[in-house]
């Protein structure tokens, strides 16, 4: 069998030192393939984004086991995993923490300037992203200046601007109206994905859900199961 | 703010960099902050230094290698005479090349317009004129005639009404006539004019104690006699002293038997912590403003030692870059202050340069070490979930 682009297996989470303990996932068994877009839905507070940080090596679990790629990335030292996450996975977070005093340019070369990549050759790259998120014409703004739904596409433009394999997006049309939304996944899964690739993207927009490969529902920290599996459509 | 070599430094800086300057209002504040502390705490310790060295005037001036006094002189204004066998003593211990008497007091002029100056007499031994300054017009062997006085062109010489070789003038009812004009090393701290004359000269114008030299100066044959003599000197009751311990001895009197110390230091001291306390506290603020965003770079990928070398980048630049300006701010006021006052004592000296740049580096480091902590500790979840 080929190996998964992720493998969480039996995945828990609690917050709180003491009683009452918010249980927030539990027993969660997740895996994604590469070359397919998974999504995850469900009510707020279902435990979607600390799932989704838990199968991406920013939350540790209180048990279970996750894999990317084969690797079992909760054994790593936090220097590896850091390591792992920048050249392995491009993530859009809910708020989309953009340097203000940043370009937004500079904003999305972040990733590559972490791989410490040329500076120039950076920003290069970071031009042909916004370009392809419809801000070219924004690209020596500073971020504030910018609408949320035009900040929200900056911040998909530094998740995928060092072309990861896994990338992660949580709610990342959330403040996007239909047309870019719609646009914007679009040109995620007609460029971006590939076989080598994979994505999981958390959202409650049903506008986009006709680019999802498998749709996951949560519900109270649980995997409730399936809401639509379509085969590879394309 | 022009960008700093861009190609040379790794990204990771560049970013921090920009993060910090572009954040105009607190890298102002940093900068002030940073550049006044510098700025008073380098000034105080220059007019420190510059009172110090001041009060050792005479001992620069005279430039004698060793000094002999009584074991109770604490500056060498206070002069307290040594009786003239101590003379005859010191040139019998073996190891002296010579020794000299040196005499050192104050007397009363009575200017050509009438008026009186109070002025510092040094009457250099008649045989070999050792102590003797450097000639600006006139010759030093003037000194040997009739009522001849050597004025020295110093910060003072103005309170003399600026003399010329001829000009004469009363002391102690005698007369005094000006016959050279000299130069020397230092100013005196004490604020009156200086006049060479001879020893003896000194003695017969000048109303006496029983005793009457003031310190004898004694040149060693070699540096290895310097000991002995010192031992020597110190069994018959008295202290010689080298130039350098006398001017320390002097110096220490003024830093610790004197207000001025204890003042220059607290002075000091105040200026450490108002610089600490602005820079501190706006780094800090500066740090948590931008705490999810370092947050954000956690998520991504950044290791803790990136995070924390960005903000030993950013304390380390606007440490320096206060640094520079408040040294330069202070070269600029001393400039100015000594073009328009000529008894202006501050010198900007090495070791005021360096305490300032310690206190600097403290400034920095703290500042970092508390935003370096806050950074470690931010969980990436925390960002990651909003
Ligand atoms: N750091 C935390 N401390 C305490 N409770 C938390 C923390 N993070 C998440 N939770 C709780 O865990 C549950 C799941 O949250 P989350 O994963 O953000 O849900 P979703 O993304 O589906 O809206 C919620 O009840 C939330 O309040
Ligand atoms: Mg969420």
């Amino acid at each position: 069998m080929a190996v998964r682009a992720i493998e969480a297996v039996g995945i828990n989470k609690w917050f709180g030192e003491s009683e009452p303990r918010t249980h927030a996932v539990k027993d969660v068994n997740f895996e994604a393939n590469f070359g397919e877009i998974v999504y995850v839905v469900g009510p707020s507070g279902s435990g979607k984004t600390t799932m989704l940080s838990m199968i991406s090596g920013i939350l540790r679990p209180n048990s279970g086991t996750v894999k990317i790629e084969g690797t079992e990335i909760w054994n790593m030292s936090a220097d590896a995993l850091a390591d792992f996450r920048l050249h392995k996975i491009g993530f859009v977070f809910q708020d989309y923490h953009l340097f203000p005093r940043l370009t937004t340019a500079e904003n999305v070369a972040i990733p590559l300037v972490l791989q410490r990549r040329d500076w120039d050759e950076s920003l290069a790259e970071a031009r042909r992203d916004l370009e392809v998120v419809g801000l070219r014409d924004r690209a020596q703004l500073p971020p504030v200046k910018l609408s949320g739904g035009e900040q929200q596409r900056v911040a998909i433009a530094r998740a995928i601007i060092s072309r990861p394999d896994i990338m992660i997006f949580d709610e990342p049309t959330a403040s996007l109206d239909g047309e870019t939304g719609r646009n914007i996944v679009q040109f995620v899964r007609e460029h971006l994905l590939s076989d080598k690739r994979c994505i999981v993207i958390v959202t409650h927009d049903s506008r986009i859900y006709e680019f999802a490969d498998r749709i996951l529902r949560m519900e109270d920290g649980r995997m409730t199961g399936v809401e639509r599996s379509q085969l590879n459509a394309q | 703010m022009p960008p700093m070599s861009p190609r040379l430094e790794p990204g990771i800086l560049r970013i921090a960099y920009k993060l910090l300057v572009n954040d105009r209002p607190k890298f102002v504040a940093l900068l002030v902050g940073i550049t006044f502390a510098v700025f008073l705490m380098i000034e105080m310790t220059s007019l420190f230094a510059g009172i110090l060295l001041r009060s050792s005037s005479t001992v620069i001036n005279i430039g004698s290698s060793i000094w002999v006094m009584d074991p109770a002189v604490q500056t060498v204004a206070n002069t307290i005479p040594l009786p003239n066998y101590v003379l005859d003593e010191v040139r019998s211990i073996p190891g002296v090349k010579y020794a000299v008497p040196l005499y050192s007091g104050s007397a009363l002029l009575k200017l050509r317009d009438g008026t009186y100056q109070a002025a510092n007499v040094v009457g250099l031994d008649d045989t070999s004129l050792v102590g003797s300054p450097q000639m600006v017009s006139g010759n030093i062997q003037d000194i040997f005639a009739e009522n001849a006085f050597i004025a020295v062109e110093d910060s003072e010489f103005y309170k003399l009404g600026n003399p010329h070789i001829g000009t004469e003038f009363e002391l102690n009812d005698h007369r005094g006539r000006i016959v050279a004009l000299a130069r020397v090393a230092s100013s005196s701290l004490f604020g009156v004019p200086t006049l060479y004359t001879t020893y003896y000269r000194a003695l017969q114008y000048i109303p006496n104690t029983r005793f009457t030299i003031s310190y004898v100066l004694v040149e060693p044959k070699t540096a290895a006699d310097v000991n002995t003599i010192k031992a020597r000197v110190a069994a018959d009751g008295y202290l010689a002293l080298t130039r350098d311990e006398f001017m320390s001895k002097i110096s220490r009197f003024y830093m610790y038997q004197t207000g001025i110390g204890t003042n220059m230091l607290l002075m000091t001291l105040i200026s450490f912590i108002v610089g600490l306390s602005i820079s501190g506290q706006t780094f800090y603020t500066f740090i948590l403003e931008n705490i999810d965003r370092f947050g954000a770079l956690k998520a991504i990928g950044a290791k803790s030692h990136e995070l924390v070398s960005m903000i030993l980048f950013q304390a380390t630049f606007v440490a320096l870059t206060g640094y520079g300006f408040g040294v330069g701010l202070c070269a600029l006021i001393i400039w100015l202050a000594r073009a328009h006052l000529p008894d202006y004592a501050a010198i900007i000296t090495f070791p005021n340069l360096g305490l300032a740049f310690a206190m600097v580096v403290v400034i920095a480091a703290s500042s970092s070490y508390f935003g370096v902590r806050r950074v470690l500790v931010i969980e990436p979840f925390d960002i990651f979930r909003g």
